[in-house]
Parts: structure tokens; sequence; C-alpha cells
């Protein structure tokens, strides 16, 4: 009885484990030049993946400390990614009936208007605190970069929810 | 089991529930705009924390910095072995104008020795250092700073100037236990005293999270042109003088461009030089803070 209630425990932390996962490794040295400057937001795709099929693994708590994580391992002003994530929840799961009715385009499609709202907010929230205009072109190549490497990580998720999550 | 839980959770979704999860969610929210103020108001605080909560996961990033290392090296020798011939007839060709400058080097170090002499000069203190590895790259566009796996314990000390073979790389802002970060020459916070070594103009480096950091509050702007090299000043005291930075890629109607000496996306290891400079640059306290007017 402990045991399976350990194992139900274990799994429903996939989804927090997986997004804190990626946070680690989008800060990762990768030795590939200018790499740095536009790593991909992988913890984001966590984010909303999650926030769509299993908001209840996924709770606001979960989401600000995965978000604070971010700022904490990037650099980013402690709270900027925490705010984002929070606002990109409460987003989704407003809509995620409607995500999960239809098709996977139209959920690759509702990621792109989530990654650039978001990426803009950092990037307003960013300057605004630093007093300087952070150019651009980089969070636009950061939001592209993120945006095509999408089908990748979902079908990860998918997996590691067939895998970990399939009673559900 | 899991199907059992959706019924309790749905039972449980009564008003008071809805209620709770939106005072929850507006409380995150403020404590994430505190943080931001916060964060504006006490950087020192607040870079403490941060690098004490990095001192925790600093292990799995070490661990994990470790196989990105290798493959990028094997990637290196394979193309090394390809490229073998044509690289060893370049290296002979710079080992000869090397030979010609060490020489020209020994002259100069007696030289010195004795003008030295002469003047009673009293030489600059003795500095220590100590070798890193790099183990987190900037994480994307909004910061450019780099976590290595050194810290407090290893005799890192806040203000020490993070250097590579090739030049300035930036310098250490917090310090943890067995990790730092070293705010990079590039990030939006940096903010450097150089001067032009050939024209001896004074400006200030200026970060700006791009690749190619901007010389600003240039004293002469007329007189500096593309690939004059850039070194630091050592006006504030926080870094000593003669640094080599970078070269000058652009110059465009008040916006000159710097293209730093050291690659900051294939840096393996970095120095952290001690200067004995008590010159505290109370960094990363928004634009204005670090800034010394040249």
């Amino acid at each position: 009885m402990l045991w399976s209630r350990l194992d139900l425990v274990a799994r429903s932390l996939t989804p927090m484990a997986i997004t804190l996962l990626l946070a680690v490794i989008s800060v990762l040295p990768m030795q590939i030049p200018s790499f740095g400057a536009v790593s991909p937001v992988l913890s984001l795709m966590a984010v909303y993946y999650w926030s769509i099929f299993r908001p209840d693994l996924m709770p606001s708590v979960a989401v600000f400390g995965a978000g604070l994580f971010q700022d904490i391992l990037s650099g980013t002003p402690l709270g900027a990614f925490a705010l984002v994530f929070l606002l990109v929840r409460l987003t989704v799961v407003s809509r995620r009936r409607f995500f999960i009715g239809n098709s996977f385009v139209v959920m690759w499609w509702g990621f792109m208007l989530v990654a650039v709202g978001s990426q803009a907010l950092v990037w307003e929230i960013t300057s605004l605190l630093s007093m300087t205009l952070i150019s651009p072109s980089g969070v636009a190549f950061q939001v592209f970069l993120t945006l095509s490497l999408f089908p990748c990580f979902a079908w990860l998720f998918f997996r590691a929810q067939q895998a970990f999550l399939r009673q559900s | 089991m899991f199907k059992s839980r959706a019924n309790s959770v749905l039972r449980l979704t009564t008003p008071f529930k809805v209620l709770v999860q939106r005072f929850t969610f507006l409380a995150l929210v403020g404590t994430a705009l505190g943080l931001m103020v916060v964060g504006r108001a006490d950087v020192r605080f607040v870079e403490q924390a941060r690098i004490a909560a990095v001192d925790a996961v600093a292990p799995i990033l070490d661990a994990l910095s470790r196989p990105a290392a290798t493959i990028s090296q094997t990637v290196d020798r394979v193309q090394g072995l390809i490229a073998l011939d044509r690289e060893n007839t370049l290296l002979k060709q710079q080992n000869n104008r090397l030979k010609r400058w060490r020489n020209v080097a020994l002259q100069l170090e007696t030289e010195n020795r004795e003008l030295q002499k002469l003047l009673n000069f009293v030489p600059s203190s003795a500095l220590s250092f100590i070798s890193a590895r790099v183990i987190s790259d900037s994480g994307g566009a909004f910061a450019r700073s780099m976590l290595i796996n050194s810290g407090s314990r290893d005799g890192i000390r806040e203000g020490q100037i993070a250097v590579t073979g090739d030049g300035l790389v930036g310098r250490v802002g917090g310090v943890g236990q067995r990790s730092s970060r070293i705010l990079l020459i590039t990030d939006i916070n940096s903010r450097i005293p150089v001067v032009t070594e050939t024209s001896q103009s004074r400006a200030i480096l200026a970060g700006d999270n791009s690749d190619r950091p901007q010389l600003a509050h240039l004293s002469s702007v007329a007189r500096v042109s593309v690939g004059e090299r850039i070194v630091t000043s050592g006006h504030g005291g926080a870094f000593p003088p003669g640094l080599p930075v970078g070269q000058v890629i652009s110059v465009a109607e008040g916006d000159i461009r710097i293209q730093p000496f050291v690659d900051m996306s294939r840096m393996e290891y970095v120095r952290a030089v001690e200067f004995g400079l008590d010159g505290f640059l109370p960094m990363a306290r928004g634009s204005g803070g670090g800034e010394v007017k040249p």
C-alpha cells in the first residue's frame, strides 16, 4: 500500500521533474558558437505542455518554482520567468479543452503565441529593470529556436506521459 | 488510482476551493513582482541568495557539462586531424614569427628592468589566480553570465577578474561555497573603463547582451578606427590597466562595436585572477551603478 502510494507520488512528480531538468539542460555550456545567447527556453515548453495535459500535476506553486529556478540559473531578474510562467499557465489552462480536442498543429500554433508573448514580456521586464534596451534580434532568434524544437520535446513529453502517467 | 483522485478533486471544487486557488495565484504573482523590486533595490542580497541556490545544483551542472565538453573536444580533434597538414605549415610560419617576437620581448624586458632600476619603480603587487571549469552558459538572450565550479572554499572572491589566455572575460559577481557567477563583459550590467591602445582615447565598454559590446562615452570619436585594440584603462580601480579586451569591429555614427578577444561560447576553463584591487564596482546596479565616467 505504502509502495503504491510512493509510486503514485513519484509518477505525479514527473511533469515538475522534467521541467526542472530542462531548465538545467538549457544552461549547460554546449560549446557551440553564440549558442548561449539564443539557447531555447526548454522549460517553457514543459510548462505549456503540462498545463494543457496535466494542470493538476502542474499547480501554480510548481509553475512559480520552475520559473524561479529558471531565473536563478539563467541570471534573469529574479521573478521574471516566475511571473511569465504563471501567466502562461493562466492563459493555457482555461483553453486546454480546445487544445486537447484539436490536432498537434493547433497546439504548436498556440505555443507560438505563448512563446512570442512570454519572451516579449521577459524582454520588457529585463530591459525595464536594467534601464537599457536589450537587442531584440537575439530574443527573436531564441523564440524561433524554441518554436522549431517544440515538436521534438512535445513528443518526448507525450512519451513520458504514456510511460509514467498512463492510468489517467 | 488516478480516477479516484480526479473524483475527489471534482468534489472539492467548491467555490471555496476556487477562491483559495485564485488567492494562491495572486499571491504568487505578487511575490514574483516583489522579487523583481527587491532585486532592483538590493542587488547584493539577491545575488547572494541566488548563488546559494546555485550551490545546491552546482554538482549536477558540473557533471552534466562534462559530456558536452567531451563531445566538443572530440569534434575538434577530428577536425584537427583533417586539417593537420595545413595547420602544420601555418604553425611553422607562426612559430618563426613568434621567435622573432620573443627576441624582441626579451630585449624589451631587459631594457624595462634597467629603466625601472633607474627610476626606483615599485612593481605592482604579485597576482594569484584560480582556474575553474565553466559549468553553465549564459542562459538565453536576457543575461550574459556564466557559472564556474569554484567558490569561496577555493579562494574565489567577489571582484576578482576572470580572464583566459586571450583576454578579459568579466568579473566575479556572486560567490557561493562551491560555485560562482561570472558577469561577462557582454552583459547588460557590465561597464568597464577602457582605453584604445593606439589613439589612447578613454571610453566605457558597455555590454548590451549582444556578442559585441558598445564603446560608449568615448573621449574622442574621430580617432578610433576599425581593428584598433581595446585594453582596460584601470580607472575606477576595479580592473587593472592593460588587460586586452577586444578590437574595434565597426565604427558607425555614435555606435562603435567591439569584438571581444575571448570567444565566450567556446570557453571551458577560466582563470579568476586576484589583482589585489579593492576598487569595488557595485556591479549589476542597473546602468548607472557600475559606471565610471572616463
